[in-house]
């Protein structure tokens, strides 16, 4: 699932460099929405699972407070 | 269209103390010669292929090394 | 908020061969000059002054090489983990043991630690956005030759990847300097 995800958020970053240049590409934007739409809905997927992908409020915590879990990107 | 690589055949000296590289290559990737990207590239058909080759679009893919792989040796 | 970070990177890092010494190669874009940490500062530090429009470009894509760097040091932290002082003084890294044991340090492979003087911020648009295209097509040269050295196939797909992604870079900012060229959508009348 992991890949999956790290695949739809790889296409979202290339489409964000291409659009912060190509400001009224419609299509494009169209494509960005999308695929942010997956990203989130893989997401939660995800962390029902794993816990938590970000902090700072950006994911919810279990109990006892799992961001703090490993393991860590550079470990996996 | 443009290639990828280019080649070039350096000076050898009589002198030379090294058995010497007859051939030379270097990169000439695809930002080169796009000033800058049309609207409406084609892209590879999946999210999984465009990462793999690290871009989206098929046309700014660069191989490294060079698939080519000329001798580069004398 | 400003940033934030994720669990996750960008790209798989996969290391099949136990060779420290590939880790003295790849420190050089860690800490090194074309290196990762190099762009992101010199990126996220000229967007204060650069026209408005091209901004977001260079938030973006120094949000995306700090994510880069996190990959390199997955690279390094994975070949020199598990290594024993004499697999390090084998593979050179002897100097950097008796300062650092295994923790990484932002130096280039030839132990020269990183500095600000690495990065250049002129004022000038023009100016600041050959330096970052030059920065860019550095960092590829700099992931050809580490590739060139390097024998683990796993560990040169991720190279290429992040390779491939200075690329993609060099065309943003090319196209960032046509912009504000600003004559796109000039008409011309004879």
């Amino acid at each position: 699932m992991l890949e999956e995800i790290q695949a739809i958020d790889f296409v979202i970053v290339e489409l964000n460099l291409y659009l912060d240049t190509h400001p009224n590409d419609f299509e494009a934007i169209k494509q960005f929405n999308d695929f942010t739409e997956k990203s989130m809905k893989l997401k939660i997927q995800f962390e029902k699972k794993f816990g938590p992908l970000m902090n700072f409020g950006k994911s919810f915590s279990n109990y006892p407070f799992n961001w703090v879990d490993t393991p860590w990107p550079w470990q996996v | 269209m443009f290639t990828q690589y280019k080649y070039w055949y350096p000076y050898v000296s009589p002198h030379d103390p090294c058995p010497p590289i007859k051939i030379k290559s270097y990169s000439t990737p695809p930002q080169l010669y796009i000033a800058f990207q049309p609207i409406g590239l084609p892209q590879f058909p999946t999210a999984k292929e465009a990462l793999m080759h690290g871009t989206l679009w098929p046309q700014l893919y660069s191989p490294y090394p060079n698939p080519q792989k000329r001798n580069e040796k004398s | 908020m400003v940033w934030y970070y994720e669990k996750k990177l960008q790209y798989p890092v996969k290391v099949s061969t136990c060779n420290p010494m590939l880790a003295k190669y790849l420190i050089e874009q860690y800490g090194g000059a074309d290196g990762e940490l190099a762009a992101a500062l010199r990126y996220m530090n000229q967007r204060y002054t650069l026209p408005d429009k091209v901004v977001g470009l260079l938030t973006d894509i120094a949000t995306e090489e700090l994510s880069h760097l996190e990959m390199i040091a997955t690279m390094i932290y994975k070949l020199t983990k598990d290594a024993t002082p004499e697999q390090l003084k084998a593979a050179g890294l002897a100097d950097h043991y008796v300062n650092h044991d295994k923790a990484l340090f932002y130096q280039n492979a030839s132990g020269v630690p990183f500095t600000a003087s690495y990065i250049q911020a002129k004022g000038d648009p023009i100016a600041d956005l050959y330096e970052d295209i030059a920065a860019e097509e550095k960092a590829r040269a700099t992931y050809q030759w580490i590739i060139d050295l390097s024998d683990d196939p796993d560990l040169n797909d991720s190279l290429k990847f992040l390779r491939e992604r200075e690329i993609v870079h060099s065309l943003r900012f090319r196209e960032a300097v046509e912009i504000l060229k600003e004559e796109r959508n000039t008409k011309k009348f004879f």
